[in-house]
């Protein structure tokens, strides 16, 4: 499944009356889109920080200063930790394989990456249980020899993993395709090794695909919830991560404390789609400073 | 294994290795655990999965779920199309910081958007308390799953219908204009039958991710039996009462359809590609 997001930021041409409607039809649909984006995108945004400075900055920072949101902002950030960059080499790994080579069977690995996008996040964490949970495949072995991975901390960064597995790979795969195998060829004839190549060759030329991939990796993994939540086994200030906790609080009608755990995680996505675009606007300003003046393409 | 089904000879290294962990982790992270949950249903058997997934409770689930989602993909396919539209064609105040805001949903957690949705749909809330007097309530209703799921879907519209609107060629709309077609007639034989391919891509992209969508949901539904509970719920339901087997069989059940659904997007983009190039 494709969530492929490029954006091509052409300011909207000047066009004659023949290609535009009257200016009246243009304010309305204006009105009409912005208003949809207000009721379903602008308010909720808003709503997020109101509530969580409703009652002053003192109970906002005394909820995320509580021991149980301290150890869940801990569980969150060494998960993405782990996550990110394994789902990181495999991505540039399989990318290499996929953009560089050809062998059979390539359409379908691809469509094989893309799996994990199309999986309900419960049933994610379900797969899990099923091999590592206490009735499941390893389950008696893992008892016996006293190691925990489902309602433990192993248990949340796998389905971490899988839910945040495609974001690199799909970034990097169709970017090194467009960009072919010329300038890596030509090292290679001048006698550079595969970790040459891949260093002073391709990486500075996929740097900004790379980037963007773990920008939108990265704030899944932080944000996960559904499949978190089946793994986890919500032991506070244990296996709680922030959308853990901010659905405990919440359901405990702690609500000043759940919208202020909800407020770091809406500015992660702020910061998410504030990097998103810089690197959009990095990749674009590049593409038009290496065309010919005369000849720009979106 | 052959680097060589290309004719030329290859001379980058790395082939083995990258392609080898390539499908190492594919297979131990995503196809040996997907396959528990068929080995596990195959051994129930097909009455005994039958008789999971035809109860009235996940029967009423698919139906809650499949609905809203395809009524949350249809809002979207129209207003995602006109947000696309909007975008693209018309220059105005903030278009840019807008442009950024329409991915929102990708990057804000599905449990924020469950609670931000919530305190505002809800009867007391700055958007529920104009539908109260009415008599309608949005949040803990139906009406609630509807909301959410447009807002998680709402960016796939956009963002496929987008590009296509930018590459379409302004001559055809002249050409169109100059034979005597009126805006609307132009749009619907010339601009709709183009980004139509891509329309449809967004509309199957949104509806197969809200199938699937938990957290933004469960927070706003209400989550009662028969009524507003939706399938990946059940599921939950099922684990917590230690009845894997159930869960197992309602997955298999949605898994197939979360496959077939993302056939029909990859034969989609094929023709939307095949479309664009010609």
């Amino acid at each position: 499944m494709s969530t492929t997001l490029s954006i091509h930021n052409t300011p909207a041409a000047k066009a004659p009356s023949s290609t535009t409607e009257p200016w009246l039809v243009r304010a309305l649909l204006i009105g009409i889109a912005l208003a949809f984006l207000t009721l379903f995108l602008f308010v909720p945004l808003v709503a997020v920080f109101f509530e969580a400075l409703k009652k002053g900055f003192g109970p906002y920072w005394a909820a995320l200063a509580e021991p149980d949101a301290i150890s869940a902002i801990k569980l969150t950030l060494i998960t993405a930790a782990i996550a990110v960059p394994l789902n990181l080499v495999f991505g540039v790994s399989a990318a290499w394989a996929i953009a560089k080579f050809q062998f059979r069977g390539k359409q379908f690995l691809i469509t094989l990456i893309d799996l994990p996008f199309s999986v309900s996040p419960v049933i994610a964490g379900l797969i899990y249980v099923l091999i590592f949970g206490a009735q499941g495949w390893f389950g008696s072995y893992l008892s016996d020899n006293d190691i925990k991975i489902i309602f433990a901390v192993p248990g949340i960064v796998l389905a971490t993993i899988f839910v945040t597995f495609p974001f690199v790979a799909r970034e990097l795969i169709p970017l090194m395709e467009a960009q072919g195998s010329d300038e890596e060829e030509a090292a290679r004839v001048l006698g550079a090794n595969g970790f040459q190549i891949f260093w002073k060759v391709t990486l500075p030329n996929i740097k900004w695909g790379l980037l963007y991939g773990v920008i939108l990796c990265n704030a899944r993994a932080m944000g996960e919830f559904g499949a978190v939540s089946v793994v986890s086994g919500h032991i506070r200030g244990l296996t709680n991560t922030l959308p853990l906790h901010v659905e405990i609080l919440y359901n405990e009608y702690a609500f000043t404390a759940a919208f202020a755990t909800a407020s770091l995680l809406a500015l992660l996505a702020l910061v998410t789609l504030g990097l998103k675009s810089l690197v959009e606007w990095r990749t674009h300003k590049r593409i038009n400073e290496e065309l010919p003046p005369e000849n720009p393409q979106p | 294994m052959s680097t060589l089904s290309s004719g030329r000879r290859n001379v980058l290294p790395g082939f083995n290795i990258s392609l080898g962990f390539t499908l190492l982790y594919l297979g131990l992270i995503v196809l040996i655990p997907l396959s528990a949950a068929f080995i596990k249903t195959w051994g129930m058997g097909w009455e005994g999965f039958w008789a999971v997934v035809s109860t009235p409770r996940v029967v009423a689930s698919y139906k809650l779920t499949f609905g809203t989602s395809l009524m949350a993909a249809s809002i979207n396919a129209v207003f995602g199309l006109l947000v696309a539209w909007v975008l693209v064609r018309y220059d105005f105040w903030g278009r840019r910081i807008i442009d950024a805001l329409v991915d929102l949903p990708f990057a804000l957690p599905t449990a924020v958007a469950g609670i931000a949705l919530t305190a505002i749909y809800a009867g007391n809330g700055w958007i529920g308390q104009f539908f109260e007097p009415y008599g309608i309530k949005i949040a803990f209703t139906p009406l609630g799953i509807l909301v959410a799921l447009t807002f998680i879907g709402l960016p796939f519209v956009v963002r496929t219908v987008q590009p296509v609107l930018e590459d379409l060629e302004k001559e055809l709309e002249e050409a169109a204009a100059s034979l005597g077609a009126n805006r609307l007639q132009t749009f619907r034989h010339v601009i709709l039958p183009a980004i139509g391919p891509a329309l449809v891509t967004g509309f199957a992209l949104a509806f197969a991710r809200a199938v699937g969508e938990y957290g933004s949901v469960i927070f706003i539904a209400g989550n009662v039996p028969m009524v507003s509970e939706i399938t990946p719920l059940l599921i939950i339901t099922k684990l917590e009462q230690y009845d894997y087997v159930g869960a197992t069989a309602i997955a298999v059940s949605m898994l197939v359809v979360s496959f077939t659904l993302l056939l029909i997007i990859n034969l989609l983009q094929g023709w939307a590609k095949k479309r664009q190039e010609a």
